[in-house]
């Protein structure tokens, strides 16, 4: 049974048709947090974050509190704000940025306070124009009414924040490609060490680098204090999260629901949730987190949906979308199709990812186009094991960034779960389910 | 002689200086000078590496490396089609099939009277209304053949022009304040800090 009795958190006032407003945000106790934020220390501002244990709600999963406290301390440091949500199935940061910027800005605004970072960015997809109009008026509202730029509602605070628009592309989203693309450069990841921005970040300054629903966590936190954020969930994964939910399922969407006491089975197949799969059909198989996560089988369907819960079982909760591929799915289509993503959004930087995806999408497109040979399916997992050696979960990384060990998740779930599949679109040279 | 027009010339210089380094205003300008000129032109390339202390090898570079910046003229809207997972489970691939027909383009193509750019799109995030579309960045939520129809006859006859500006308006909220908190406040305080830190024979910087 879906456990659904947890406050909504981040999507209090969606159901408000100007949830974007000033006007409605400050009448559904807006910048309160923000005003009671000020009148504590910045410490302890941090620390109530901490207590929270707000995992990091882009795809790492990294704690923000753990985040904060690696911020070198230094005169110039900087926040960005990661909106640039790409990760396929993934559209919950859009909606959050849509339906309630001023949420977006009070958590960032706080945030800075706790940071006491000297300036703010807000990094929006550039493919999300309405998301940017209702930040930039989120913002130009704010600064309207003292919650943002100088001595914010008179407690002497300063910060700017600036919308900065994204030109498209997937890489963006890892946070030291989105550093280099906010510096006007193209969107490489940057060479490991330093690994955390907090010690070299934005031009080489300590810089945090948050995601938007992770933020828009902490207007809640603060008002709430931190222990009853932790209060809900279980272990690690506290709170509530977003769940954003595609494929054969009647009732798809972004659903805010407490971490763990819900199972997958209880996302897809709950009538107030995902309402079961289309048509009924058996599913052959589920994305727990992102086309980056390996895939789970049917038999997986009551995990919990919580961070420690999916790694257990060889997946990651990724960025908390969830795709359900039905019975009369092509599990070759749909790897190919995942691949041949990577392969258009593979920065170039690394040989592994950059022609390995290319060969991979080549090998898939044959197979699936009915040109496969029997060997393929070995050749797909040499090529897979050359980017990402072992095959195991989570990756070994022959990159600089996640993008390139990511390519094999699908492929080699698709292999796993579905071999005969393979065979059968060579045998017949032709995909069976077309 | 610039090559934006006053106006934009000035949110231009307005944009760079939000920036603590006026790099970072490359992106925003490249979004500045489509919304001129449809695309990015030559001229407008040297423009903005002006504006950016940068060369126009460097803007090229960068402009290169992004979805949305084009190159070369595109048309009045351009039109993306998502096929990524969620979509292709909805029908993707077909819509786009269609689309193609419809338009009388391949992907990447625009029609010969500069009104449609067709796109095939990585994952949009609208996947609760597969197959998503969009046109100039905007959601236009036509799943279906016969919509996609009707929304292409629609914006040929400037049905949409209130809601769907010409490709290159990318945000048309524009931002009512300057940067409020001087920044010279800023590294005047960093200054000390950095001369307080310094080791008395350190090395002079």
């Amino acid at each position: 049974m879906a456990k659904l009795d947890a406050p909504h958190i981040v999507t209090s006032r969606l159901g408000y048709e100007d949830s974007h407003t000033l006007s409605r945000y400050l009448e559904t106790g807006g910048y309160a947090s923000l005003r009671k934020a000020l009148a504590m220390s910045p410490a302890d501002v941090a620390a109530e974050v901490d207590a929270a244990s707000l995992l990091g709600r882009g795809g790492a999963g990294f704690p923000a509190g753990r985040k904060w406290s690696m911020l070198r301390k230094a005169d110039l440091s900087y926040l960005v704000v990661n909106g640039d949500e790409s990760e396929p199935a993934t559209f919950k940061d859009r909606m959050l940025m849509e339906r309630d910027p001023h949420q977006l800005v009070e958590g960032i605004v706080i945030s800075a306070w706790a940071l006491q970072v000297s300036m703010a960015f807000v990094f929006v997809r550039g493919e999300f124009a309405l998301g940017l109009e209702r930040v930039t008026q989120a913002v130009n509202d704010a600064y309207r009414h003292g919650a943002l730029g100088r001595d914010i509602f008179g407690s002497g605070f300063s910060i700017d924040l600036v919308v900065h628009p994204g030109a498209g592309a997937y890489i963006c989203g890892d946070e030291t490609g989105l550093l280099e693309s906010l510096e006007g450069k193209r969107g490489f990841p940057r060479i490991k060490p330093p690994y955390f921005p907090a010690a070299m970040g934005l031009y080489g300054e300590p810089t945090v680098v948050n995601n938007v629903e992770t933020l828009s966590n902490v207007p809640w936190i603060v008002a709430n204090g931190g222990r009853a954020f932790a209060a809900l969930g279980q272990g690690r994964s506290a709170g509530t999260r977003l769940f954003a939910l595609a494929g054969r399922v009647n009732r798809p969407g972004v659903y805010e629901l407490e971490m763990v006491h819900n199972t997958f089975r209880d996302l897809i197949f709950d009538p107030a949730l995902g309402g079961g799969t289309q048509g009924g059909v058996a599913i052959k198989a589920f994305i727990p987190g992102g086309v980056s996560s390996p895939w789970f089988g049917p038999e997986l369907l009551d995990v919990p949906l919580g961070q420690d819960e999916v790694a257990e079982h060889g997946s990651m909760l990724g960025s908390g979308s969830i795709v359900v591929i039905g019975e009369h799915d092509c599990a070759v289509r749909a790897a190919w199709r995942i691949t041949k993503f990577f392969q258009r959004e593979s920065c170039g930087q690394c040989t592994p990812c950059r022609e390995g995806a290319g060969w991979l999408e080549r090998i898939l497109r044959r197979i699936e186009s009915g040109g496969g040979r029997h060997e393929d399916v070995d050749l797909l997992l040499d090529v897979c094991d050359n980017i990402a050696p072992g095959l195991g979960w989570p990756p070994q990384q022959t990159t600089i960034c996640p993008l390139g060990p990511s390519i094999p998740s699908s492929i080699v779930s698709a292999i796993s779960m579905c071999k005969a599949e393979f065979a059968a679109h060579v045998d017949q040279g032709r995909c069976p389910y077309a | 002689m610039s090559h934006l027009l006053p106006e934009l010339r000035q949110r231009a210089e307005d944009l760079v200086a939000l920036y603590p380094h006026q790099r970072s205003a490359t992106i925003p300008l490249c979004h500045l000078a489509q919304e001129q000129d449809g695309y990015l032109t030559e001229d407008a390339m040297v423009e903005i590496a002006e504006l950016t202390g940068t060369t126009p090898a460097e803007v090229f570079g960068t402009a290169s490396f992004y979805d949305l910046l084009h190159l070369e003229p595109v048309g009045a809207y351009v039109v993306g089609v998502c096929t990524n997972i969620a979509c292709l489970l909805a029908g993707g691939i077909e819509l786009l099939e269609h689309a193609k027909r419809s338009l009388g383009v391949p992907v990447g193509g625009t029609t010969p009277d500069g009104t449609f750019t067709l796109e095939e799109c990585e994952c949009l995030g609208d996947c609760d209304v597969a197959p998503c579309v969009q046109v100039n960045s905007r959601f236009v939520r036509t799943t279906t053949p016969v919509a996609f129809d009707a929304l292409v006859a629609e914006l040929r006859d400037g049905g949409r022009s209130g809601e769907i500006p010409r490709f290159g308006t990318l945000c048309r909220v524009r931002r009512s304040v300057g940067l409020v908190v001087p920044r010279d406040q800023v590294a005047a305080e960093r200054t000390k800090v950095r001369l307080a830190a310094a080791p008395a024979n350190g090395p002079s910087s």
